[in-house]
């Protein structure tokens, strides 16, 4: 149902302003000050960042970037071009949300009087798909993973019991239609790069590229 | 006998490895690592945080030139003159803090017209780092948005390997500057340092793709079809040294190329094939045509805004081509019917070889029709005034006269350079020195310091207005100690003319705070034994420019001018190109 929710949302606004959900992807070198000169990109335009997620990718001492931005496509293809330029960035993705699959991680704390005299914390648990972290006399912390709707839903249900804290994560993505960076990496480390590294959008639009 | 054998070849592996280390300190590995890059001047001013490398420096003097400039801002804008005029990578020192902060509008500058450079800061000791130490600045987040790279070394170990990168990020691909923020500890610190090695290869940049055919051929089909192609040409042809390239591209095609300010001098002024100026006091022809043309070929250019005027009505009609080194530029203010994405050194001779030999001889002739109408309506007016007041037009003529177009012009910011843009004649590349995509008063000065150091062999003379001159005036001093024979030439209409040329037109002529007064030029320039004049009358004028370039040393003439004279053709802001006014 919220998967629906989604959509209807997505092309609402799409319709509106031209602007939708875009999940960028950045692999980049692991490097002290690498982050800010990232985020710089998007303060330079007035642009907001909504999520920022960064950790490790699949290769061992390659950093991967999952940024949510609110943007019409040519705006966010102009970004992740400004991004690519960056010396330590090795690649830039971006994806609307039916090109990805993604996850939030939001933590719940409530207490435990509270919601164990109002509510049955079993249907909490099978309605949202929550799972108790910690059971303490005091208080009791839940955690749910999934999109923005369904984490939003659960502080809808627990606000009337005194949501002592909540906190959401940013959201990691994976592309669907990506193999993985490891064979781009070994053309990046080559001296001369190959055609496939070369991509260039401006004559391949297939609909596999999306990629800039 | 076999491990003994061993043995001996070891030893022998482990003394040839002793002759490549080096035992030094940080700051000799980088001094010696400046030397490997081929550095051989340096601009540059000392400071508490840099000290080392400048207790370093004592005795390479004889290897490294190192020019003490007055001021930060002198420093980095003469590294860019250096650059700009040589081809090669400028150098700079400074120290932490207000060193440091010094050069920011520099980098941004070389940021924002791509001029090579690696800008080496000091830093308080890394163990300070975060305290508020004295002199202590995070100049690594401030220069991050006015760097194409930047770096802190907290450890000599790192010195060589950072040191390459800069040099390879600063002149690879579209150019930039580097800095590199070396704590104090770092240039004291005592290692052995293997041999310095070049960098030639960053995995995770990519300074210019593998050229792909098929977007080539793309673009000649479209220029083979064309009726009426139109080239617009930037300092990428310079900076690819692609001048030979592009020449024969236009000269094969026959199309006629207009010039932003960057690519000013590319090809000489007087090819037949260059049809002048783009943008807001471009030339006439150039700017109505674009929304007339219909093939439009961008090479190594950006589309800045003060080329293209209002977008949603620049060249909707036509095809555009756009060629160029950077992708980011791609499609960023214009879209392009077909991108090219690569070194134009490369990609020219590919396209060359693709395109029809032709000659547009009617189309052209409607650059003329339009230039004739420019050379009736302003310039002669500009260049042959009949009143008495000076125009800044009549000086460039009298320069183009004096010098032929060899000189290599440096300007500051304002109409002076509008003005010597417009008019002055180049034979040559890398003549035309000017603060294009920043637009940085103060400039000129420092920047054709740099300028003479990186073409010596040059007469360089700075346009400078009086508005300009007097934003970095000391640099005079450095001159004086290290007498780089600059020729400076202050065009003085005693306003700050530009931005008065804009309160008259669109204002209502509410002239303010643009009536600046200024010190005495001359006397000025004498108090650093620099010899100077000043001429306020036509009669006088021819004599006294010639005095000034024939002069052997520096020399500086103020010529006074008509106050309220206006830069034309314009394109006011917000309006399309085929909008330009004559007057």
């Amino acid at each position: 149902m919220s998967t629906e929710n989604t959509i209807q949302h997505t092309i609402d606004k799409a319709d509106i302003d031209g602007k939708q959900e875009y999940t960028i992807t950045v692999y980049a070198e692991n490097r002290i000050g690498l982050l800010n000169r990232i985020a710089i990109i998007f303060s330079k335009r007035k642009i907001n960042i909504e999520s920022l997620n960064s950790s490790a990718s699949e290769i061992d001492g390659i950093h991967r970037f999952n940024i949510v931005i609110t943007e019409s496509y040519e705006v966010v293809r102009k970004l992740a071009r400004q991004i690519e330029k960056q010396i330590e960035v090795l690649k830039v993705y971006f994806n609307t949300n039916e090109e990805i699959i993604w996850q939030e991680l939001a933590l719940y704390k409530v207490s435990t009087d509270e919601i164990a005299e109002k509510v049955t914390v079993e249907r909490l648990l099978r309605q949202y798909g929550a799972s108790a972290v910690v059971i303490r006399k005091d208080y009791t912390v839940f955690a749910v993973t999934g999109h923005r709707e369904e984490t939003d839903a659960l502080v809808k249900a627990l606000e009337p019991y005194e949501l002592i804290e909540f906190v959401r994560s940013a959201r990691v993505a994976i592309i669907k239609d990506s193999a993985g960076f490891h064979e781009k990496l070994k053309e990046f480390e080559a001296f001369e790069p190959g055609e496939e590294l070369v991509e260039n959008e401006f004559l391949d639009k297939g609909e596999k590229i999306f990629t800039m | 006998m076999e491990t003994a054998q061993d043995t001996i070849q070891q030893t022998e592996a482990k003394a040839e490895a002793s002759k490549t280390l080096f035992k030094g300190t940080g700051s000799q590995v980088l001094l010696n690592g400046l030397i490997e890059e081929g550095v051989t001047t340096i601009f540059g001013y000392p400071g508490g945080a840099i000290m080392p490398i400048y207790d370093a420096l004592y005795d390479y003097a004889d290897k490294l030139e190192h020019i003490l400039v007055r001021h930060e801002q002198g420093g980095i804008h003469a590294a860019q003159g250096f650059a700009r005029t040589s081809g090669k990578v400028g150098v700079c020192f400074a120290t932490s803090g207000p060193g440091a902060t010094n050069l920011v509008t520099g980098l941004a500058d070389a940021q924002i017209d791509s001029t090579p450079l690696v800008c080496i800061t000091g830093q308080v000791f890394a163990h300070l780092l975060g305290t508020d130490a004295f002199q202590e600045t995070d100049v690594i987040n401030i220069t991050t948005p006015v760097t194409k790279w930047n770096y802190q070394v907290t450890d000599a170990k790192e010195i060589p390997e950072v040191l390459a990168k800069a040099f390879y990020i600063a002149k690879s691909g579209r150019p930039g500057p580097v800095l590199i923020d070396i704590t104090k500890n770092a240039q004291l610190q005592v290692e052995e340092f293997p041999e310095y090695v070049k960098c030639n290869h960053i995995r995770s940049y990519r300074p210019k793709p593998k050229v792909r055919v098929e977007y080539i051929e793309q673009a000649a089909a479209l220029i083979n079809a064309a009726k009426k192609p139109f080239v617009l040409f930037g300092q990428g042809v310079i900076l690819g040294k692609a001048e030979a390239e592009f020449k024969a591209f236009i000269e094969k095609s026959g199309i006629p190329a207009a010039w932003t300010i960057m690519g000013d001098g590319a090809i000489p002024t007087s090819h037949p094939l260059n049809v002048g100026m783009l943008g807001m006091h471009g030339n006439y022809g150039p700017n109505v045509l674009t929304n007339e043309c219909d093939v439009l070929i961008a090479i190594g250019m950006r589309f800045d805004d003060r080329v293209t005027g209002r977008l949603d009505k620049y060249a909707k009609q036509a095809k555009v081509i756009h060629f160029d080194i950077d992708p980011a530029e791609i499609d960023k203010n214009v879209k392009a019917e077909v991108g090219v994405w690569g070194d134009c050194k490369e990609t020219l001779p590919l396209l060359t070889n693709l395109v029809n030999e032709r000659k547009h001889e009617e189309w052209l002739a409607k650059f003329k029709d339009y230039n004739q109408q420019e050379i009736d309506q302003v310039i002669t007016p500009e260049l042959h005034p009949t009143s008495d007041e000076m125009t800044m037009g009549e000086v460039l003529r009298n320069i183009n006269e004096i010098c032929g177009g060899d000189a290599i012009i440096v300007t500051d910011v304002g109409q002076h350079q509008m003005v010597a843009c417009r008019y002055a004649k180049f034979n040559n590349t890398r003549s035309n020195i000017t603060s294009g995509g920043l637009g940085t008063m103060g400039f000129g000065l420092p920047a054709a310091i740099g300028a003479k150091y990186g073409a010596p062999d040059k007469t360089v003379i700075a346009i400078i207005g009086d508005g300009g001159f007097q934003m970095t005036p000391q640099e005079l001093g450095t001159i004086m100690q290290f007498g780089a024979a600059v020729k400076i030439l202050i065009l003085n209409n005693r306003f700050l003319g530009m931005v008065r040329q804009w309160q008259q037109l669109f204002h209502d002529k509410r002239y303010s705070f643009v009536n600046i007064t200024s010190p005495d030029f001359v006397a000025l320039a004498k108090a650093y034994y620099i010899e100077a004049d000043k001429v306020d009358e036509r009669a006088n004028l021819r004599k006294a420019l010639e005095t000034m370039i024939n002069h052997e040393g520096s020399y500086l003439l103020e010529v006074m001018v008509g106050r309220e004279n206006n830069v034309f053709p314009m394109v006011p802001q917000g309006m399309s190109v085929s909008e330009i006014r004559l007057k």
